[in-house]
């Protein structure tokens, strides 16, 4: 995810928004970011979906993802097309997960705070940049600390395992074309 | 300076003489722990990663759990997944139905944890398995994969916040009473990235029971873990259970916390967290006479042969009120069998409890006694976001067994003290 710039519109929430009313237990029983999808978000804002346009930003209050470990959570957001979300802070398992499959996060109390629902939002995921393009406000988002950079520098946890078993050197052809996330 | 126990736990597993908060390591792992609901994406993206093995069929633990019995197609497909992925890479410890529970109930009473141990589970609660001293964090799917292939996961070092209990535990009042103590106090992301440490008198007097019920809920202030130094009780309770002796960490007299809470409990009532959140808590007597239609006793948070106890002890011959509904949930076979022996299914059959195979569906809304709409439960499970328990319009108070056992008597929320006198 390092080097991509990322422009939508923000779409914010606040405090503590729980995994369950990202994706409901009820719809647990797929894990296809497209299926998840249908239902992000449904019990705290059933115009999401409705609202929601590929590339937009989700921009919320302390404590994003809290609560149950689904991976379920950060793929149906990425399935939705959100682009990146920018929270005060993160339940740090959907954090870990976030990281893990290559949804773009990013911690910023001073963006989280300032920005509203709507506002054009740009941001510069290498330098951890985010721009505020409706009020002209930028905001520079905490750095991740190295390890954890080595993890998004593979695209994810999937590529930086398979690195550490060294299963993709000599090239196999064809192995990469099953990575899609699931 | 010295370290907390979380602390101790990571540098061994680390391969270093000590670690401070912030820093970042790989280490080792004593258990990875999967659920029928986290197992399958955990199998695809394992081929994903080209692992040809996992790092020891020794300790990997698949658990039949939540979605079980299944309850559709897809979710039976999920369970069928995780068994193919158990018998194909020779995992040793897979539990099916039968010999299966809800995992936090099973594997610490299967012995598969021992103090010291670095463990972490595709599954949020997984928290609860530091009432043995051992350092327990939840994870996801692509983490768990990661972890088969490589025996190790990457920690961010916690700082740790040290809960002190003193005085003894009022009559009615458990283990969690005290955990819904702190979530109150300290919120929902009070523990954000940090260890809990709880200590002091009431936890070295309290049962192991009420030990994983604190542990369980560490969670639901945010925190990585939640630890309790291993002691005499832990060892009586591991006596003929544990595969390993594992190591009794203490806290170093010096050992830095990020802020010390201390808690007299000998005035305290039993509590409540009211909707939409665990930290909403109050105690029963400002909810009391709130109308209930359905009651639910289980859960990896209070499911276990002592909370069933409590329950029975309160409904024996009481019975359940004709308009609440009693679904009690036995945490796994064992619990379920040992229940049997004491007369305690007996107790709550005849009371007019609707006596399910161990599951966690209501407690996520999966199935087995999922809320209509506008519908009200108070339940022993640890969360109630909402929509979790089912219908978005629906509400579930948390409560321990005695709250919980007396509201399924009088049909409306009940302090356990005014029903028994």
């Amino acid at each position: 995810m390092t080097g991509a710039v990322l422009k939508g519109k923000a779409i914010t929430y606040g405090d503590d928004v729980n995994t369950d009313v990202i994706i409901p237990a009820r719809y647990c029983t797929s894990f296809r970011a497209e299926e998840l999808a249908q239902h992000c978000m449904e019990d705290l804002d059933p115009d999401f979906l409705q609202k929601r346009r590929p590339g937009d930003i989700i921009v919320a209050g302390n404590n994003f993802g809290c609560g149950s470990s689904r991976e379920n959570a950060p793929l149906a957001i990425q399935g939705a097309g959100i682009a990146c979300v920018i929270a005060r802070s993160f339940g740090r398992i959907f954090y870990r997960n976030s990281i893990n499959i290559g949804l773009p996060i990013l911690e910023s109390p001073e963006a989280a705070q300032a920005i509203a629902e709507g506002h054009e939002i740009e941001v510069d995921l290498g330098a951890g940049r985010i721009r505020n393009l409706t009020t002209g406000a930028s905001f520079t988002a905490q750095p991740f600390p190295e390890g954890i950079r080595a993890i998004m520098a593979a695209g994810g946890m999937v590529g930086f395992v398979r690195a550490r078993l060294g299963v993709d050197a000599p090239t196999q052809p064809g192995r990469g074309s099953k990575r899609s996330q699931g | 300076m010295g370290m907390t126990i979380a602390e101790k736990i990571l540098a061994a597993h680390a391969g270093v003489h000590v670690v401070r908060p912030g820093e970042l390591y790989f280490a080792g792992l004593d258990l990875v722990m999967g659920t029928d609901v986290t197992t399958a994406l955990s199998a695809e993206v394992f081929a994903q990663m080209g692992a040809q093995r996992v790092f020891d069929p020794d300790k990997i633990a698949l658990v039949n759990d939540h979605f079980v019995p299944a309850k559709d197609i897809a979710a039976a497909t999920l369970a069928q997944t995780m068994r193919r992925f158990a018998e194909r890479y020779h995992i040793r410890h897979y539990y099916e139905l039968g010999s299966s529970g809800i995992c936090h109930t099973l594997v610490p009473d299967e012995g598969l944890v021992a103090p010291g141990d670095l463990v972490v589970g595709a599954d949020s609660h997984t928290c609860t398995y530091g009432a043995l001293g051992a350092f327990a964090a939840g994870i996801g799917s692509t983490d768990m994969a990661a972890a088969w292939a490589l025996g190790e996961s990457w920690f961010r070092v916690p700082e740790t916040i040290r809960i002190i209990f003193r005085g003894r535990l009022p009559e009615w009042v458990g283990g969690k009473d005290l955990i819904l103590r702190v979530v109150g106090d300290l919120g929902e992301d009070g523990a954000r990235y940090k260890a809990l440490e709880f200590g002091g008198h009431t936890i070295e007097d309290l049962p192991m029971a009420g030990r994983f019920t604190v542990c369980n809920m560490a969670i639901e202030a945010g925190a990585k873990t939640g630890i309790i130094a291993a002691d005499d009780v832990t060892r009586e309770y591991l006596r003929g259970r544990a595969r390993r002796h594992g190591e009794y960490h203490r806290p170093d007299p010096d050992a830095r916390y990020a802020r010390t809470l201390e808690f007299d409990v000998s005035d305290l009532e039993p509590l409540v967290a009211c909707p939409y959140s665990p930290a909403n808590v109050k105690p029963v007597s400002q909810v009391e006479a709130l109308p209930v239609d359905q009651v639910v006793l289980g859960s990896c948070t209070n499911g276990r042969v002592e909370d069933f106890r409590i329950a029975a002890t309160i409904l024996k011959s009481r019975g359940v009120h004709p308009k609440l509904r009693l679904i009690a949930i036995p945490g796994s076979q064992a619990v379920f069998r040992q229940l049997l022996d004491e007369g305690i299914v007996a107790v709550l059959a005849e009371a007019g409890a609707t006596i399910s195979p161990p599951t966690c569906g209501p407690c996520i809304g999966g199935h087995m006694g999922v809320l209509g709409p506008g519908e009200r439960g108070l339940f022993t499970t640890n969360r109630n976001f909402k929509g979790r328990n089912g219908h978005p319009t629906s509400e579930v108070y948390l409560s321990g067994p005695a709250v919980a056992a007396a509201t399924a008597v009088t049909g409306k929320i009940t302090d356990p003290r005014t029903l028994m006198g």
